[in-house]
């Protein structure tokens, strides 16, 4: 162990892999499936399916970093396209909550279909958000009841904001994680995950909203009315711990919410990603116009859209590298929940204000359709939002940093 | 591959060099400031730790272990707990570090074993000019060939002077060239009045009237363009692990100060006000310190560092800025006060802007 930020071999040639397969497999669709929201984007999806979700061919070099060369395949794909790669057919955050949280059965159960050779696509989903709650993912309604006569549990409430969710929901083979309280009066304590497979009666698609970017993710509305889940879909156990000010009393909530320490790193990537195409488009213009930036340039001989450039650049260096540490950490099976949320807070904001700057420095060419610049401003916004906000991961940090509770400071 | 994790070597390096911080430069930093000169006794114990001897090359009595990443690290401890201190104890390596690198065998014979021997000996780097369009590349003191000497002439300023120092280096030009010299403090024709600051004040400066000074051939330092450019990097690596150092430190007395001081019968760090601004100079310290990081990684192994080091050491001085005037507001009134931290951290980290070259590693 010694400071290094030199990838590993094979790491190396996944992000080779993976930027050839955005080059090549993305960017030509990109446009067509942001102007056709709500359309299945099949080249892509029968692309990943087939070929994409094998791998580079060539394994050979065993090292590689771990979760950080996840940390670049999202990067990467999402340099390609984020609405594609949120499309892809993949277990996804559903996937994440059932290793986190499933057994070894319940892993197997749920997660093998994604990895056997032919079939169909299917996809993966988790659904937290409701109408009335979001950040606060303790205040969710819905619910879900034992029937001790069937050994099932019943789920009723409204999912919205569930990514992935059209495919998840009505494509056999797939399924949707929904987080539910089975007892309201214990707060935090009585909500659980349940793995819903797709097409379960009583789980039905309400729509997918109409957004501002990542078009080509269906970003799907759920009702759940009297949906029958077996016990065994439940993840984690059913025990009801009470409120209280033992550290304890939340136990499975927390390890719900430890999903997030997977995937802030991941959407931080996603992010990252997003903001590097844009760079690069500007740097790739600024030069077609005979600007080059000039790193070694007196500061104060340096023009306005250099120095914008060289901070756009630092900044976005910066969030990969938080990033990056925080996905050392899981590899390391450190606890990273503070440098998850660092990253992903970093990351969110940075690339908003980077794709915003490169639409203002690109002036009306940046704003045009003609370019994806304007995509990219529109898709990188929600990296400030999902998986938790820029004030919520502002939040996580300031309770860490203070060393203070949740209920010190809300 | 990957990795955040400093060595064994290096995790005792910075333990130590964080305790050398906390005990002993820490508590005299206000008094440094106030006075104008580093306390000599902390001077003598800094290089009693052999921190930049380490650096040095070991044919002269050095420790010849130089890495800019472990100089990295320390110079961030030291800049924890005060940023003109730490840069007074870097010093020796402004003048010790060029020498060895680019000085003749028997320039490093002549000037190397001064700077490790029993007591502390400062080093001086002149290298900044004192005009608003000051282009570090391009200086307007020259050094003119007469014969066997050099002839410089300039003027330069922000120029380290800790007292006890017998020569530095002054960067110049040669007409088409950088080159570097390396003048003795009592060298005829040059004169040194007190270069007084916004900030840095416990660190000694003077802005440097060169006339006519003359100096052997041999005192030119066997460096190019590119390697004066090179050691530029280095540079601001070294200065901008300084200020993450500082900008630490002002982060975490404004933190501390958060939960301490009390409004509408809450800590203020309950408001999110304050608790976002806080996580923020967390997040933005740390993104930095990784950029920081990278370059320092990249200059070891032998990279061209420039554009790493430009952005590393634009953010720092960005983010630094923005921490240290964030700890100032958190402070309120007493943010504004000489009896607290903050208003030393930000005025020495204002400085960020215009500095080039105070410390090498």
């Amino acid at each position: 162990m010694a400071i290094d930020f030199e990838l590993s071999e094979g790491s190396q040639i996944s992000q080779k892999h993976y930027h050839e397969i955005a080059v090549a497999q993305m960017r030509p669709v990109s446009r067509k499936y942001d102007l056709a929201e709500h359309h299945l984007p099949t080249e892509w999806v029968d692309y990943w399916w087939k070929t994409g979700r094998k791998g580079p061919k060539d394994k050979s070099p065993v090292k590689n970093d771990g979760f950080i060369t996840v940390c670049l395949q999202a990067e990467e794909l999402c340099w390609g396209d984020a609405g594609l790669y949120l499309r892809m057919p993949t277990p996804a955050l559903g996937g994440s909550a059932v290793s986190a949280a499933g057994t070894k059965e319940q892993q197997k159960e749920f997660m093998s279909a994604f990895r056997e050779e032919g079939g169909h696509p299917i996809w993966g989903a988790m659904a937290i958000t409701e109408p009335q709650a979001g950040s606060d993912s303790a205040a969710i309604e819905t619910t879900a009841d034992w029937d001790p006569e069937t050994e099932e549990w019943i789920l009723n409430g409204i999912k919205i904001f569930c990514t992935a969710g059209e495919g998840a929901s009505t494509v056999d083979g797939g399924f949707v994680v929904v987080w539910a309280t089975i007892d309201k009066e214990a707060g935090r304590g009585g909500i659980k995950s349940f793995v819903v497979m797709a097409n379960t009666p009583g789980m039905e698609l309400i729509g997918c909203e109409k957004k501002h970017g990542i078009r080509a993710s269906d970003t799907a509305t759920l009702r759940f009315e009297n949906c029958r889940v077996p016990n065994a879909n439940l993840l984690g156990s059913s025990e009801v711990r009470k409120k209280g000010p033992t550290k304890s009393g939340d136990k499975g909530f927390k390890g719900a919410m430890a999903t997030f320490d997977a995937s802030r790193p991941i959407v931080a990537a996603m992010a990252t990603g997003i903001g590097r195409a844009s760079l690069d488009y500007l740097k790739e213009e600024l030069e077609r116009g005979g600007i080059t930036i000039r790193y070694d340039a007196a500061p104060r001989d340096l023009t306005a859209i250099e120095r914008d450039v060289i901070e756009m650049e630092a900044d976005l260096r910066a969030a990969r590298l938080l990033t990056w540490r925080a996905a050392w950490m899981m590899n390391k099976g450190k606890a990273n929940n503070l440098e998850a949320s660092m990253a992903k807070a970093k990351a969110g904001l940075a690339v908003t204000k980077i794709t915003q700057k490169a639409v203002q420095l690109l002036g009306p060419i940046g704003y045009s359709k003609k370019l994806l610049v304007e995509k990219w401003m529109r898709d990188a916004k929600i990296n400030d939002i999902y998986e938790g906000t820029q004030q919520i991961n502002q939040l996580i940090v300031a309770r860490r940093i203070l060393n203070y509770p949740s209920a010190m400071l809300r | 591959m990957i990795d955040f994790e400093p060595s064994e070597d290096q995790a005792l390096i910075i333990e130590t060099v964080r305790q050398f911080a906390e005990r002993e430069v820490r508590p005299r930093c206000r008094e440094a400031d106030e006075s104008g000169v580093p306390p000599q006794d902390i001077l003598e114990a800094a290089h009693a730790l052999g921190l930049v001897a380490n650096s040095l090359p070991e044919a002269h009595g050095g420790g010849g272990e130089r890495s800019a990443l472990t100089g990295a690290l320390i110079a961030e401890e030291l800049g924890w707990g005060d940023m003109a201190i730490a840069l007074a104890i870097l010093s020796p390596g402004l003048l010790g570090l060029p020498v060895a690198e680019f000085g003749s065998e028997s320039l490093r014979k002549e000037l190397i074993p001064g700077l490790i021997g029993d007591s502390f000996v400062p080093g001086s780097l002149a290298i900044v000019e004192p005009r608003f369009d000051f282009d570090v590349y391009h200086p307007q003191t020259t050094a003119k060939s007469d014969g066997d000497e050099i002839i410089l002439d300039g003027l330069k300023s922000q120029v380290p002077w800790v007292e006890g120092g017998g020569h530095l280096v002054v960067i110049a030009t040669d007409g088409t060239a950088l080159g570097a010299f390396v003048v003795a403090r009592d060298a005829a024709g040059l004169s040194a009045e007190p270069d007084l600051n916004l900030g840095l004040c416990g660190l000694p400066m003077v802005e440097l009237t060169l006339s006519g000074v003359r100096i052997p051939k041999a005192h030119r330092l066997d460096a190019d363009d590119s390697a004066i450019r090179s050691m530029i990097n280095r540079g601001r690596v070294a200065l901008a692990a300084v200020a993450i150092g500082t900008a630490r430190a002002s982060f975490e007395v404004s933190r501390d100060y958060a939960k301490e001081r009390e409004t509408f019968g809450q800590p203020i760090a309950t408001r999110q006000a304050i608790a976002f601004k806080l996580a923020d100079m967390a997040i933005e310290i740390d993104g930095a310190r990784l950029l920081v990081w990278e370059a320092a990684c990249a200059i070891d192994r032998g990279e061209d560092a420039g554009r790493l080091a430009r952005l590393a050491y634009d953010q720092t001085t960005r983010i630094t800025l923005q921490v240290s005037d964030g700890a100032v507001q958190v402070f309120g009134g007493h943010g504004y006060i000489r009896d607290y931290l903050p208003e030393l951290h930000l005025r020495n980290l204002a400085g960020m802007s215009c500095f080039e070259t105070l410390a090498l590693i």
